[in-house]
């Protein structure tokens, strides 16, 4: 039998306000049961603001400072500050952000902290678009996908940003992609973000039903197929150099099985889909080459 | 206690160190800049336990002492104008938050065009975020702001800024008293806030509130700006008995029989005492009335003593562009529910730095003198 890597206790509570299959809430669920009690979160605007649950209820079950939108950063350099000063560095101090206040309004704030070296963990569940006010295209948004400010028309023209290539570029001592379909490894990965200092960044895809446009049930299924057909490869980079992907398909699986699912997709072309795939290969083989190529860097330098 | 020559910047720097703040983020402007590298050198060589988080801009500078203050540490930063408005969003945060930090504000005319000299619109415009505001007209008065800031603050978990005059203060050595530290730490004890954020008592702070509560929490916020009226002239007492020197909500000088009192904020006021000085001696019946505090408003001190006046003047060092002077807004506001109240004459001057000088503020009278009916805005010295 396998050894159970996902801690039993619970902190997250029912009666949260996520819709059903919301990946952001799921994701939530696993990183706390990583992270535990001695934890306290900075949560800027976001489904995550509503999610918690109206004032007075909260479902977290760890302190939660709800922040402007582009502050999870900087609001929680300052309570990592508090907590040195205060002789409270066991506690894991995290800032929770969706891809917007992570990918565009809050990289200043992100990039100032990753630069300094602040002792946070920034986790960004990253449903790759402004879901909280109603499906707007955010810089996380794919290539090609709807949002209600890339119609159908004119989806989305240009491709998802490398928020891991920036945060790597930043030296930091760790950045990595998750996904809640691989809970093992995201929980994995948050426990190992957790035991190091300094800056951390996860990535985590969360797909979101009504953002995406498919049906509640098939959320787990959406997050296996995006690391499946290497859309979404799951790796880490550490200080910046170590590549390691995690997972590594034999063969990937033509991206059409993703996106054919998903009504925020539906409008695609064959064109679109071979386009698609080609940028997806391509993404594919330069990461296998970085993965190599730091295996080397030691050889080199 | 030691008597030192320093400029207004460092005096803001030597009040949080006597303050003991725990979390400094901040980012340089001018005429900021020495508060920030005299504290960074503080923490740098052990004076100040402290830390420093050297933030990219003024709006993670403000997060950042909220974040601090919110998980239990006295948090300070200070800034001036843009890098003020910048953090805009987040001093309406803080104080809805309930969190008691202390800033210092120099200030610094907007751009554009571009102007590092004094004027008091960047301070002014955030009159709305529910932040407690001082105007300090003298170094001394700079330094002991800081540590009577958090003692008010944070008995009544509102924010305060700490507000100085570009140059005239900031880059200006006075002689300033500084208060031995076994003191202050009598005046002032540790930070204690039992709702800070706690893993061993998990709250969530500021989420979805609907309107069945929001009102209520706003409620509680004006009610602790009319608690700290009371608290700022009581503490001010208090500061008074250890150290020697009162400060209050208002500062009047010879406004008893004065007839004409002139209303003015920072070193202006300073500039104004002398003028009614020199008025006096030529037997005008004139005062002065300098507002300390601007938030929590002190309504109740400035009818009582404007109302006796036969005529109230306003030098304002500001704009609110399509409306005029700021304070004589809220002087106006004071007097409006006062039985035959003195006429208002509303002057605009000094703007972007312009010098205020004596003689200028003596025309003030001696212009006022010849009017009857009070005037909504009146402006001294605009060349076109
Ligand atoms: C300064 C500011 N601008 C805009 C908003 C409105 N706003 C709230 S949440 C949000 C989008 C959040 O998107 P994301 O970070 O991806 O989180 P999600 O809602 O998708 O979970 C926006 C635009 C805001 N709260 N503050
Ligand atoms: S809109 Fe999407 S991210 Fe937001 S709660 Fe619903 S499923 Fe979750
Ligand atoms: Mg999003």
């Amino acid at each position: 039998m396998r050894k159970l890597t996902i801690p039993r206790e619970e902190y997250m509570t029912p009666g949260h306000l996520a819709c059903q299959g919301c990946g952001g809430a799921l994701a939530m669920r696993l990183a706390l049961k990583a992270l535990g009690k001695k934890t306290i979160l900075s949560i800027p605007a976001c489904c995550w603001s509503v999610i918690d649950g109206p004032f007075p209820y909260s479902a977290a079950g760890v302190p939660i400072f709800h922040a402007p939108f582009e502050t999870a950063a900087s609001t929680s350099a300052g309570v990592a500050a508090a907590m040195k000063i205060l002789g409270k560095e066991d506690v894991n101090v995290v800032a929770w952000a969706g891809d917007g206040g992570t990918f565009d309004i809050g990289i200043q704030a992100i990039s100032g902290a990753a630069e300094r070296g602040d002792n946070i963990l920034y986790i960004v569940y990253d449903n790759e678009a402004y879901m909280n006010t109603g499906i707007q295209r955010s810089s996380a948004t794919p290539y090609k996908a709807w949002t209600t400010t890339t119609p159908y028309k004119f989806p989305k023209a240009r491709p998802k940003k490398d928020i891991i290539g920036i945060l790597a570029a930043h030296k930091i001592p760790y950045a990595a992609t998750a996904t809640v379909a691989y809970a093992e490894d995201f929980v994995k990965k948050v426990k190992k973000a957790a035991s190091m200092r300094g800056f951390r960044f996860i990535q985590v895809l969360s797909p979101c039903p009504p953002g995406w446009k498919t049906p509640p049930e098939i959320t787990i299924k959406l997050a296996r197929l995006a690391v499946q057909t290497g859309v979404f490869p799951l790796y880490e980079v550490e200080n910046g150099e170590k590549y390691k992907i995690n997972i590594k398909p034999k063969k990937l699986k033509p991206v059409i099985e993703y996106l054919k699912l998903q009504g925020r997709f539906r409008h695609l072309t064959q064109e679109d889909v071979d386009e698609i795939q080609r940028m997806v290969e391509r993404n594919w083989k330069v990461l296998l080459a970085r993965e190599e190529f730091s295996k080397q860097i030691e050889k080199i330098v | 206690m030691k008597r030192m020559a320093i400029v207004g910047n460092h005096a803001l720097s030597y009040g949080a160190l006597l303050s003991r703040v725990q979390v400094i983020a901040a980012y340089p402007i001018t005429p900021q800049t020495q508060v920030v590298e005299l504290l960074s050198e503080m923490c740098a060589d052990g004076t100040l336990k402290a830390e420093f988080v050297k933030v990219e801009s003024e709006h993670s500078a403000m997060a950042a002492v909220m974040g601090a203050s919110a998980s239990g540490a006295r948090a300070f930063t200070a800034t001036s104008s843009q890098g003020l408005a910048l953090m805009h969003e987040v001093l309406h945060w803080v104080t809805g938050a309930r969190l008691p930090v202390v800033m210092g504000n120099i200030n610094r005319a907007f751009g554009p065009p571009w102007s590092i000299w004094t004027e008091q619109t960047d301070s002014l415009s955030q009159r709305d975020t529910g932040w407690m505001q001082i105007y300090a007209q003298d170094n001394q008065e700079v330094l002991d702001s800081v540590i009577l800031a958090y003692k008010v603050s944070e008995q009544v978990l509102l924010p305060t800024m700490v507000v100085l005059d570009a140059f005239f203060l900031s880059h200006t050595s006075e002689p300033v008293e500084i208060p031995d530290q076994e003191m202050v730490d009598e005046f002032l004890p540790p930070y204690e806030n039992k709702y800070i954020l706690n893993p061993d008592d998990p709250h969530a702070f500021g989420g979805l509130t609907n309107p069945e509560w929001y009102m209520e929490l706003r409620y509680k916020i004006h009610k602790a700006h009319e608690e700290a009226l009371q608290l700022i002239e009581k503490e001010g007492r208090e500061f008074e008995k250890l150290f020697g020197r009162y400060y209050g909500l208002v500062d009047p000088y010879r406004v008893d029989d004065a007839d004409t009192i002139l209303v003015a904020v920072s070193t202006a006021a300073s500039t104004a005492r002398y003028a009614v000085d020199l008025l006096r001696e030529r037997g005008k019946k004139v005062g002065l009335l300098r507002i300390r505090v601007f938030r929590p408003f002190p309504y109740e001190r400035v009818k009582e003593i404007l109302s006796g006046a036969k005529k109230v003047i306003v030098l304002d060092r500001n704009l609110s562009p399509g409306a005029g002077g700021i304070i004589a807004s809220e002087v106006r506001g004071a007097l409006a529910n006062v039985k035959n109240h003195p006429p208002v004459f509303s002057y605009i001057m000094g703007l972007g730095g312009r010098d205020i000088t004596t003689k200028n503020i003596m025309e003030l009278f001696e212009e006022v003198e010849k009017m009857e009916e009070g005037k909504d805005i009146i402006w001294k010295g605009v060349k076109i």
